[in-house]
């Protein structure tokens, strides 16, 4: 089948979703008012609360909510083979995280802007909060592991990919003094950076780092030198002023992702490849089964629950018009799907002859641990259609990549710092308030450990741990997306709205969800994975509890609508 | 209809869009940072020698309005000492 066939298909099912689906949760589900005065301008400050033009916050959110997850993810889970994967990125793009990105924007623009994690204790429950505080421990805690780990397989499989990642740093610190220090604009400055982190990559190819001297030195795997060497560099980053390297980083990022998705689509279309990869995998018996297990793979690029924080914490409070949130909110998601789109042709289509894809996805463990791998060989074949070298592409899509990733990484610390001192704050733990260096240095070592998790290494079992860290990250991300369509649903229902739009897919994200989560217990068990048996099990309570206070919720306000109380 | 080119208002919105998502968190970095300067610097006004005084006096008048937003921030509506602002 010609790959582009599934752009096409999945572009045109968007377009439909986004003309009918989204105008129907505008109109007739969140009842977008255009004379509602949004936060933006009845809380104006200048500061959090600053009404902006609908295409700056469309490209602000997007770029906030894409990463590297919404690529791990599919690159994962097309081990089931493509149309279970496409077919889990469109619907739940379409009918979960549409409603989810789009209602959490709403919800919070009708609270003054509050993020979801007030919201809980408002709208759900008191506890809720403290649920909250916790599924975001765990969920920043996976995420920094598991990026640390992709950076780390990467580095060490690309080696020509370090000079382009660390050159970004000086780039990114340039923009980010140009722009304050000089007080210009950063179009001509940013285009120039761009330019000389692709001149890079060729020099990166020429000049290859590798660690394997100094991983000798001190007795460590090539792998594991690189994730400490990763963190120890997240630690510091993090440490900064947001506006010296992080808000840099995470402009060029948003300029490599549009550049990304640009040359893939491209590459595709000029290469016109097919997809020799099965329709569906008949995988092996031993391997998880793709129900519930695709469903928490395939997190971001579906639902991700990270969306409804950058929704309610920044998207929200500069909504310059209540009908502008489908824009943005319905329309970021619908681009996160394309992004995850894209990841899927690389890992079928860009990997060539059925034989190959077979190779690369023998079993769950080659899967998860080369996901990474296949999307930058696949995405290096789509440039090489646009006469571009192979192996500069796959440099190219590897830098892509590490640098979401490290951002992804640094932004992690960042708030996992935040949320240990609240979490240290009700638990009484005075020694830890207000230590910014100790609450950091428990920022980095806490991943640190899982990062290191044997059976993640090249030397053990082919990246196996990976994919389990992999999924129990899905699962935190799955459940703040529960607690987000929780509060959507009861809001809805207080409203005497029909909540299906937002409680059908909560129920099956929660029914997917739990389920993986015993699965996993049963798996662990067996292997004797104490640790991550310690942490699914912790992780099924906040499920569990999360069960219960939605069910409470919804009951509540079915029988006792509260309506309008809390908005501004 | 405004009067800026096209170069200008693509620059603009480019600007914007890198300036956008970070505003809140750098004004809130900058106000912590300034919360500190200023705590040290009438750390005497509020009867605790200041270890940067004999350096930072010609500060005081440019930070006087400063250090007003300051206490108010910290929870005193007005400034118990007499003579130091409000």
């Amino acid at each position: 089948m010609p790959a582009f066939l599934l752009i096409v298909i999945t572009l045109v099912a968007f377009y439909f979703a986004y003309r009918f689906y989204s105008r129907y949760l505008a109109e007739k589900v969140y009842r977008l008012d255009p004379n509602f005065v949004t936060p933006a301008h009845a809380m104006r400050d200048g500061v959090d609360f600053v009404p902006t033009h609908k295409h700056v916050l469309l490209g602000h959110h997007f770029t906030s909510v894409a990463g590297a997850a919404p690529i791990v993810g599919p690159a994962i889970a097309v081990y089931w083979g493509w149309l279970p994967a496409l077919t889990w990125v469109i619907l739940g793009t379409i009918f979960a995280a549409g409603v989810h990105d789009f209602g959490s924007i709403v919800v919070s623009a009708r609270n003054r802007g509050q993020n979801i994690g007030t919201l809980s204790g408002k709208v759900v429950s008191a506890r809720a909060s403290t649920l909250f505080l916790l599924i975001i421990f765990f969920l920043l805690t996976l995420v920094n592991a598991v990026f640390g780990v992709v950076m780390a397989i990467l580095f060490e499989k690309n080696p020509g990919a370090v000079v382009p990642a660390l050159i970004v740093i000086p780039i990114a610190v340039f923009i980010g003094q140009w722009a304050y220090r000089m007080g210009r604009s950063i179009v001509i400055p940013s285009i120039l950076g761009l330019l000389l982190l692709y001149a890079a990559i060729p020099v990166g190819q020429a000049y290859p780092i590798y660690v394997d001297g100094l991983a000798e030195a001190v007795g460590l795997s090539v792998r594991t030198t690189w994730i400490i060497l990763i963190f120890a560099y997240t630690w510091i980053a993090s440490r900064l002023p947001v506006w010296v390297l992080l808000q840099p980083r995470d402009y060029i990022n948003g300029q490599q992702l549009i550049v990304a998705l640009v040359v893939i689509f491209l590459g595709v279309l000029i290469g016109w490849d097919t997809i020799s990869a099965p329709a569906v995998n008949e995988v092996a018996p031993n391997s998880p089964h793709w129900f519930p297990y695709l469903f928490i793979t395939v997190a971001c690029g579906a639902i991700s629950g990270f969306h409804s924080l950058v929704a309610s914490g920044t998207t929200s409070k500069q909504l310059g018009n209540e009908t502008e949130a489908r824009f943005v909110g319905y329309g970021g998601a619908l681009g996160e799907g394309a992004l995850a789109l894209a990841a899927i042709l690389a890992c079928t289509a860009g990997l060539g002859a059925a034989g190959d894809w077979n190779a690369a996805y023998a079993d769950f463990g080659a899967a998860s641990g080369g996901a990474l791998g296949h999307f930058v060989t696949g995405t290096g074949h789509f440039l090489s259609n646009l006469g571009i070298p192979a192996t500069l592409g796959a440099t190219f899509a590897a830098v892509v990549v590490i640098t979401f990733a490290g951002t992804t990484m640094d932004t992690g610390v960042r708030l996992q710092r935040y949320i240990l001192e609240e979490i240290a704050e009700l638990a009484g733990v005075k020694a830890l308030v207000g230590r910014v260096n100790l609450l950091t240095t428990l920022a980095v070592l806490i991943p640190l450990g899982l990062a290191l998790l044997p059976g993640g290494d090249s030397s053990g079992g082919k990246g196996f741990a990976f994919g389990r860290l992999w999924t129990l990250f899905g699962t935190t991300n799955q459940l703040t997306a529960g607690l987000a369509l929780s509060i959507i649903g009861v809001w809805l229902l207080a409203r005497n709205r029909n909540p299906l739009a937002a409680l059908i897919p909560l129920v099956f994200l929660l029914f997917m969800t739990t389920w993986a989560l015993l699965l996993n217990l049963g798996d662990f068990f067996a292997k004797g994975d104490w640790l991550l048996l310690v942490m699914d099990a912790a992780i099924f309570v906040l499920a569990a509890w999360l069960v219960v206070e939605a069910f409470t919720a919804f009951n509540r306000e079915r029988r006792n609508p509260s309506a309008g109380a809390e908005e501004s | 209809m405004t009067d800026k080119s096209l170069w200008q208002r693509f620059s603009d919105y480019h600007d914007e869009l890198f300036m956008a998502p970070w505003r809140a968190g750098i004004a809130r970095e900058a106000r912590s940072e300034e919360d500190v300067l200023v705590a040290l610097l009438f750390l005497e006004a509020l009867g605790i020698p200041g270890p940067a005084d004999y350096y930072a006096l010609e500060l005081y008048p440019d930070l006087i309005e400063a250090f007003h937003r300051w206490h108010q921030r910290m929870g005193m509506e007005t400034f118990p000492e007499a003579g130091v602002c409000c």
